[in-house]
């Protein structure tokens, strides 16, 4: 019964229900490692495999007869392979804003969500590097164009340009993503092994584990590791969509050359990313059976940042259109006028609808809590911010200062099926990463449930502050 | 004690508690008994309050972080400069050869790439990481026990430990389960 003191002090809810042990998390969550693969996942991975097939071959035909084949023209040079670009790097924001802002802050209910999200950051990124790589046209000149080494023709990349930044900023990402997330899975590794019945799967875990055994000593350097880490990929994460945003910002080009352009874009990373954690885990809780660890309560969370991120995102589009006239440049307002009544008109009002309207249906907690509702909306927000940056580089394009050098861009089929390729690939390590490795931080939502399991009352009020005393 | 234990070498005696706040409290007593030089606990997830009852000192990796993070910033300024002003100084647009205010996100990024690197290399090396010769004393360390363990000297001469002696303070400190553990490696 409700005493007058449980109305006043906040009570936070259970962030694993149904009564687990800490032996059921490493059972629960082990369980689809252990089992062989279910249809449904054969039919996702021949799917994503198929979808890669398609996406390779039409790269690969267009290696052989130039970029020609793609919708590219004068005066539009990127088309949808930068926006590609820009959109799996913004969904790999999530994972790190999860994984280290998130820790930093110390939000507790992170550890149910931060595995799976730090996997699709990597996977994400993987997905953004193609892009520009494929988009040279000749890939295997791509070290040359893209790395500073010593090479024969004595010269070296560019380092005032912003693209060259890109390749410092992503790679970093990318390092430093798969190094926190690598650390993170040691122990949960460790679990896995030491349930491992099988000695070539023993084996297996044993290596990648690096042998670790839980010693204090050892989780007291981890954990300052740890936390390291979680404050090195902070600021490293807002400097890599800022970064990916000078590529526009820096040029002279009306639409692009916006001060707004970092916290804009690191906000439409986060916003993007968000929904693409949320179409991927009301999946994979669904399929893997983790419904008392990925909670409600958890999607909720993650659907309130959706919205706060998504208002921040509408806030810029404001912002934009209010500069533009506010600058009093003409070259400014045809720009922004064009863009959302031009030729483009279609492209801009999905951007702006899917991005700044529907997620408002999150005001209402019946929204946020409906798995059905969440899961469109973010299906919503993965199309509307994919819009967005399609806005961004094609609107500011096709009209150039001349109306001799007006085109409209169509992407053709190569675009789009290279596009699709794209998201095969990131499925496929994606489900892989599912069947291997643990797909919540075992380790870390132990250690969160024992605030719950020693209190006097069993629903968390008065133990979680005598977790705090011990912190 | 059977012969095939008798083979391996004495790790130390290992004592097994139900819950954490169990753990943290008798290792508060392991240490302040001051009876034993070398012990460390084993559990499944890091405990807060354990490193302060073990009388663990704050890991010196900060400075790592710190050292690594400086060295690579001036590297990554060095490159750029020595790229540009030193080895094929190139006018781009109408820009000074050393123009650093452009040259500020690389390093950055290789403040931030040194300084990662560098902390994670240096708590494998501190941590004994990867290891191959310890194995892990039960399985279920890493599930849902927590386990005080009573280290062995690698000296024999050392004359201050006495394995049945470690097994009975375990057990006068709350340890459910005590066994001797023995070396062995994982392969």
């Amino acid at each position: 019964m409700a005493t007058p003191t449980e109305f006043m002090t906040y009570t936070p809810e259970p962030l694993v229900t149904g009564g687990k042990t800490l032996a059921d998390v490493n059972n629960d969550i082990s369980a689809p490692l252990e089992r062989f693969p279910t249809k449904k996942w054969w039919i996702c991975f021949i799917t994503a495999i198929l979808a890669f097939l398609l996406g390779a071959s039409l790269a690969a035909e267009m290696f052989m007869k130039g970029l020609g084949v793609l919708g590219l023209n004068q005066p539009n040079g990127w088309g949808v392979f930068i926006v590609n670009f820009v959109f799996w790097v913004g969904i790999g924001h999530a994972g790190t804003l999860i994984s280290a802002i998130l820790f930093l802050f110390r939000q507790k209910w992170r550890t149910a969500i931060n595995r799976s999200a730090e996997a699709m950051t990597i996977f994400a990124v993987m997905t953004a590097l193609l892009f520009p790589v494929i988009h040279t046209g000749r890939p295997w000149y791509a070290a040359f164009w893209l790395l500073p080494y010593p090479n024969q023709r004595h010269l070296w990349v560019n380092f005032r340009s912003p693209l060259l930044w890109d390749v410092f900023a992503v790679g970093t990402y990318f390092t430093i993503s798969l190094v926190f997330w690598f650390v993170g899975l040691i122990p949960d590794i460790a679990s896995v092994r030491d349930r491992s019945k099988h000695p070539v799967r023993k084996f297996i875990y044993t290596i990648l584990s690096m042998g670790w055994r839980g010693s204090n000593k050892n989780w007291s350097h981890y954990e300052i590791t740890y936390m390291i880490l979680a404050g090195l990929s902070t600021p490293l994460v807002l400097s890599v969509h800022s970064v990916v945003s000078f590529d526009f910002a820096t040029s002279l080009l009306p639409g692009w050359h916006t001060t707004i352009f970092p916290p804009y874009f690191v906000a439409g990373a986060i916003f993007s990313g968000f929904a693409m954690v949320v179409t991927l885990l009301v999946i994979a809780r669904e399929m893997f059976n983790l419904k008392n660890y990925i909670t409600l309560g958890h999607l909720e969370k993650m659907n309130k940042i959706i919205m706060a991120t998504g208002l921040m995102v509408g806030y810029a589009y404001s912002c934009e259109f209010f500069i533009a006239w506010y600058s009093g440049s003409p070259f400014e307002r045809f720009a922004f006028i064009n863009r959302a009544f031009g030729p483009y008109w279609w492209a801009y009002w999905i951007m702006a609808s899917c991005n700044v309207i529907i997620p408002q249906v999150f005001w209402f907690k019946k929204a946020r809590t409906s798995i059905p509702i969440m899961f469109v909306v973010s299906l919503f927000v993965n199309i509307g911010m994919w819009f967005e940056r399609f806005v961004i580089v094609v609107t500011s394009l096709h009209r150039d200062y001349l109306p001799s050098s007006w085109k409209y861009y169509v992407p053709t089929f190569y675009d789009w099926g290279i596009t699709i390729g794209s998201f095969g690939w990131f499925f496929i390590w994606f489900l892989l990463f599912c069947r291997v490795l643990p797909v919540i931080a075992m380790a870390e939502v132990k250690s969160v449930m024992n605030d719950h399991s020693h209190g006097v009352d069993t629903h968390g009020g008065n133990s979680s502050k005598e977790a705090h005393a011990h912190e | 004690m059977s012969n095939h234990v008798e083979t391996k070498q004495l790790a130390g005696v290992l004592g097994y508690f139900d819950h954490d706040h169990a753990l943290i409290k008798a290792m508060t007593q392991v240490k302040e008994s001051k009876k034993f030089k070398h012990y460390d606990a084993f559990t499944p997830y890091p405990v807060h309050g354990l490193d302060a009852a073990q009388g663990l000192d704050r890991s010196p990796l900060p400075f790592v972080t710190f050292a690594a993070g400086m060295t690579g910033c001036t590297l990554g300024f060095l490159l750029q400069y020595w790229t540009s002003v030193v080895d094929w100084p190139l006018i781009v647009g109408g820009k000074p050869f050393n123009s650093w205010p452009a040259f500020v996100p690389v390093m950055f990024e290789c403040t931030i790439l040194f300084a990662g690197l560098a902390t994670v290399g240096a708590m494998f090396l501190i941590n004994g990481l990867p290891n191959h010769k310890k194995k892990i004393f039960d399985p279920k360390l890493t599930q849902d026990r927590f386990a005080i363990l009573i280290e062995a000297p690698s000296h024999k001469e050392d004359e201050s430990f006495n394995e049945s002696k470690a097994a009975e303070f375990l057990k006068s400190i709350g340890a459910k389960d005590v066994k001797s553990v023995y070396a062995e490696g994982w392969f």
